[in-house]
């Protein structure tokens, strides 16, 4: 059993989805989503474990031997990444039933915790894989179910938006198809450790350039990396509320694992730095993300489009960890993944609450529920305060390890750049906060209550998770600082 | 060398005319064609690549020593399922777009969510 654990963890909420559809009853449903995903979440423990006890663990599938077969192959960057999906989902699902009953008409219910299962799978299978074709196929699994359940949304500006996301995700997928290719082309082979040690031979040649080149901007259109992240916005704001938290916590983050693992562990570092001015590139952009994104959020009233822009703004972020191509700064960047799904879950989690209480989350509408929904909206608050970085709270590590990073490069300007980027932060944060605790509440909204447990039980674990992570950073750092020392070559 | 590579023309033609469909037409349903078109290309892509000049079918056969690659093949099956997931998707929802904002022009759609947008924000200024 415990040979077969990388499989497993792909494989348990593959297999859950078709079984949800013969179940068909939206408790009993509800119930076995919850356990597949809970039981994915106790995989990726016991996986984070072993490789941090006895190093990389290769599975070959069907016993297939590696460059032939398809290879699972978990090391500590895979592991971490499967420790936050599986738990940002497994803590989202326990609120899933009761906000989906006002959100999502009875009878897609099932289809609703299928199509969730199903982008899982897909996001814990781009992560697993050693295979680069693999990746593409569970990209487009996640991608085409995450398009049906944005569409589930309850307003029509929500087909809009997956319509939109549809097309420019498709573009992405297929580059990266194309980049397979090409890579497949030069070299033979799919295997990523395989990749690894025959593209340095023919690294100087066009097409591995252009295999490069396409990669990069399929990946950046996935992690909706400024400029390419006009499809983020409305997908997350329109979509249902549990899938907005979902996706707000974990979609980018697989981007920006696929990012990594092609560009440091396949191409290999010298190629994608020292052939091709990555860093520059990314930096500007990073920066150039983090402030319009940030400035863009300060103009909405609707209180999800902030938090999306937000987003967009933290990935900002950790390409400028990513561009930095140390070991520090690549550390920042696993560090702010992992502190982003904390943050960002616990945000949209208690927004999912308050559509439920009083069905929108326009910030007018927003009035005063600081004193009728005290709990739900104390954890926005905390969650804010962790997205400006104050201490105490896990955003505050991340930009400490980001801006020490930044330091040891002698980059002042930039690490300038980036606390004044976490100003940005304050005015958003400070507009929710202004109008949630000083204003006097709607007529329509005064008997609102505070929003029920199903909700405040996850909600509040994302927080305190937040809090303690903030606190005691030892597992989070010490499992970033090995996987970025890893992908560097040098053994913890 | 033109003619060699004449596969690879065909390519990146068809890639570009899809991608320039995608962006230039503002019909929903031009869009799926032009993305069809544009991911074809890449399957034609795959298919070329496997090609090995003089070989056959890769079936094991008295006095045939070489063989075309297979693997591209049977992964662009892959894709093309994909490709085929993906289309029905994109339509499908052309079709709810289609009931509830009764265009599928992408301009027309834009425009219906501006004008809510510019009298839900009235609405709240005289409120």
């Amino acid at each position: 059993m415990i040979t077969h654990l990388p499989i497993l963890q792909v494989i348990v909420p593959l297999m859950s989805a078709p079984i949800c559809l013969l179940l068909n009853r939206a408790k009993l449903v509800w119930l076995f989503s919850l356990l597949a995903s809970g039981l994915a979440f106790v995989i990726s423990i016991l996986l984070l474990q072993q490789v941090m006890i006895s190093g990389v663990i290769s599975y070959e599938l069907g016993g297939w031997q590696a460059p032939w077969g398809i290879e699972y192959r978990i090391d500590k960057l895979n592991a971490f990444l499967l420790l936050i999906i599986s738990g940002i989902s497994t803590v989202v699902l326990v609120a899933a039933q009761t906000s989906i009953e006002k959100e999502i008409p009875k009878d897609k219910h099932t289809y609703f915790y299928v199509l969730y299962l199903l982008s899982l799978t897909g996001m814990l299978g781009i992560v697993a894989t050693g295979d680069a074709f693999n990746v593409f196929v569970f990209l487009e699994i996640s991608s085409l179910s995450a398009y049906a359940l944005i569409a589930m949304g309850q307003k029509r500006q929500a087909l809009w938006a997956s319509y939109q996301y549809l097309i420019m995700g498709t573009i992405g997928a297929t580059f990266i198809l194309i980049a397979i290719g090409l890579m497949y082309q030069m070299t033979g082979t799919l295997n990523m450790q395989d990749l690894s040690h025959r593209l340095p031979e023919v690294a100087q040649t066009r097409t591995v350039f252009v295999s490069f080149a396409f990669l990069i901007v399929g990946v950046c259109l996935k992690l909706a990396m400024f400029p390419l992240h006009l499809w983020l916005p409305n997908a997350y704001a329109y979509a249902p509320s549990i899938v907005t938290a979902f996706f707000a916590a974990t979609a980018t983050k697989v981007a920006v694992y696929l990012l990594i693992r092609f560009t440091f562990s396949i191409f290999g570092f010298s190629f994608s730095f020292a052939t091709i001015p990555l860093q520059t590139l990314f930096m500007a952009l990073g920066l150039i993300g983090i402030f319009i994104a940030s400035a863009t959020a300060i103009y909405q009233n609707n209180v999800k489009h902030i938090f999306a822009y937000s987003s967009i703004a933290q990935i900002g972020y950790m390409i400028v960890g990513f561009s930095l191509s140390t070991a520090a700064g690549l550390t920042a960047t696993l560090l702010h993944m992992f502190n982003h799904a904390l943050m960002k879950g616990a945000i949209f989690l208690a927004l999912a609450a308050v559509i439920y209480r009083i069905g929108n989350v326009e910030l007018n509408n927003l009035r005063g529920l600081g004193r009728q929904m005290p709990l739900t909206m104390a954890a926005i608050v905390t969650g804010g305060l962790s997205l400006i970085g104050v201490p105490l709270t896990v955003g505050f590590v991340s930009k400490w390890y980001l801006l020490t990073a930044l330091v040891e490069q002698g980059w002042w300007p930039v690490a300038v750049l980036i606390l004044l980027g976490s100003m940005l932060a304050v005015i958003y944060v400070w507009r929710i906060v202004e109008v949630a605790y000083f204003k006097a509440p709607l007529d329509e909204n005064i008997k609102v209550k505070e929003a029920p447990v199903s909700f405040l039980i996850p909600i509040w674990t994302l927080v305190i998770a937040n809090i303690y992570f903030g606190i005691d950073t030892r597992l989070s750092v010490q499992v970033a600082q090995g996987a970025a020392q890893s992908l560097f070559g040098v053994s913890p | 060398m033109l003619i060699g590579l004449f596969n690879y023309w065909i390519v990146i033609i068809l890639m570009m005319i899809g991608l320039y469909i995608v962006i230039a037409h503002g019909n929903l349903i031009k869009k799926i064609i032009g993305l069809t078109i544009f991911q074809t290309s890449v399957f034609i892509f795959y298919i070329s690549i496997a090609k090995v000049d003089g070989g056959t079918a890769p079936i094991l056969a008295d006095g045939i020593t070489q063989y075309s690659n297979p693997l591209p093949h049977v992964l662009i099956l892959t894709a093309i399922v994909v490709g085929i997931a993906t289309t029905a998707l994109g339509l499908s929802l052309v079709v709810r777009i289609k009931e509830t904002y009764h265009s599928i022009e992408e301009e027309e759609i834009q425009q219906q969510d501006n004008e809510e947008q510019q009298s839900k924000n009235k609405a709240e200024e005289s409120a």
